[in-house]
């Protein structure tokens, strides 16, 4: 096959985790249908299965909003912290994750573009 | 199975298409910005259209975008992923009754292709599991619905996922698009925050990721995962105690 152009940086390692994140995904989705036998999970793993997915994502927000260059951030005028501000009130107020994202993304974008914050 | 005849020709299959339908924007807008954020986050247009196509997992792809950006071990970017996942092996508990009867292979595409909205609607449709006495036309009626809606879902997500990785390039760095992947996530995470232990539970996680962000190889997020779980679980455990004398 002729090299393709403009699609650089594809790497073989990153296909393998996509790869890898597809069997992921059919075993998670699928996990309670394979065995014919009935089986249950034992109870602390029930238990876990209530905080691990909050728990996961909260690891990885977090410091994507609080951090910056591997520090708390310093200063106030972070566009961030705004954002995640406003689409967590829009969150409460409406129950709507896309709604969370427009408000979060247009203070994010007005702070940014507009008053050159966190550039 | 979207694309069974079977299920094609039964009306229920045209009711989870229209119950699918009435979110599709919802679903659109979500993907089309995931299709942005995969190559805002530096993966090539090869590995954002094969991460769509296959992962098929708007959380999970998120949760792993920067992983493999930073250069995380794979097991690491596997066992965030797998968190993040969780809520489907919920799902899957649920909806195993309805789907026994079918054989392996067809259980694992449809597990494969329900996700959060498509469970949803079918949970709300079909509330009592089925019996060994249900009538097969029930199971088939099921089935056709649920092969409507993740045919729609699917359809509605991976067109607007290419549309957004197509768009990606024409925007400017300096906007910081990738930043929605995050408010994404944070959406996510807040509906997830139901009772005061989970909001606990991610408080502590995030501060547990921050404290620990110096490890090597993003090991922070599962230090921060396996810190947080245990706390809850001990939480959880006193509570009980104290509830039981």
């Amino acid at each position: 096959m002729a090299e393709l152009p403009a699609f650089g940086e594809t790497d073989a390692w990153t296909l393998l985790t996509i790869a890898c994140l597809t069997g992921v995904t059919v075993l998670t989705r699928s996990l309670f249908f394979l065995s014919d036998k009935p089986w249950t999970l034992p109870h602390w793993a029930q238990r876990g299965l209530q905080y691990a997915p909050i728990a996961a994502l909260g690891a990885v927000v977090i410091p994507e909003v609080v951090m910056s260059q591997g520090a708390l951030i310093q200063t106030w005028q972070e566009p961030r912290i705004f954002a995640v501000a406003a689409g967590t009130a829009w969150f409460f107020w409406r129950r709507d994750v896309l709604g969370t994202i427009v408000t979060g993304m247009v203070v994010f974008l007005s702070l940014r573009l507009g008053l050159g914050w966190g550039l | 199975m979207f694309f069974k005849p079977a299920y094609i020709r039964h009306p229920d299959y045209w009711a989870g298409v229209r119950d699918l339908a009435s979110v599709a924007t919802g679903i659109g807008a979500w993907g089309l910005m995931t299709g942005v954020a995969m190559v805002k986050s530096g993966m090539s247009v090869v590995e954002a259209v094969a991460m769509t196509l296959f992962v098929f997992a708007g959380s999970a792809q998120l949760a792993a975008m920067p992983l493999i950006a930073a250069g995380a071990p794979l097991w690491v970017i596997l066992a965030t992923a797998f968190c993040v996942n969780l809520r489907f092996v919920v799902f899957s508990a649920h909806l195993r009754p309805y789907v026994m009867h079918l054989p392996l292979r067809e259980r694992l595409v449809v597990g494969y292709l329900t996700a959060d909205l498509s469970y949803v609607f079918f949970a709300k449709r079909y509330p009592h599991a089925p019996q060994t006495h249900t009538p097969p036309g029930d199971l088939l009626a099921q089935q056709a619905y649920l092969a409507g809606s993740t045919g729609i879902n699917w359809l509605s997500w991976m067109s607007a996922s290419m549309v957004g990785i197509a768009l990606a390039n024409a925007i400017p760095t300096e906007w910081g698009l990738g930043f929605a992947g995050i408010l994404a996530l944070l959406g996510v995470m807040l509906s997830l925050a139901s009772s005061p232990l989970r909001i606990v539970a991610m408080a502590v996680s995030g501060a547990a990721a921050v404290v620990a962000w110096s490890l090597p190889l993003k090991l922070n997020i599962v230090v921060a995962i396996a810190v947080a779980v245990g706390l809850s679980l001990l939480i959880d455990r006193q509570r009980e105690g104290a509830r039981h004398g």
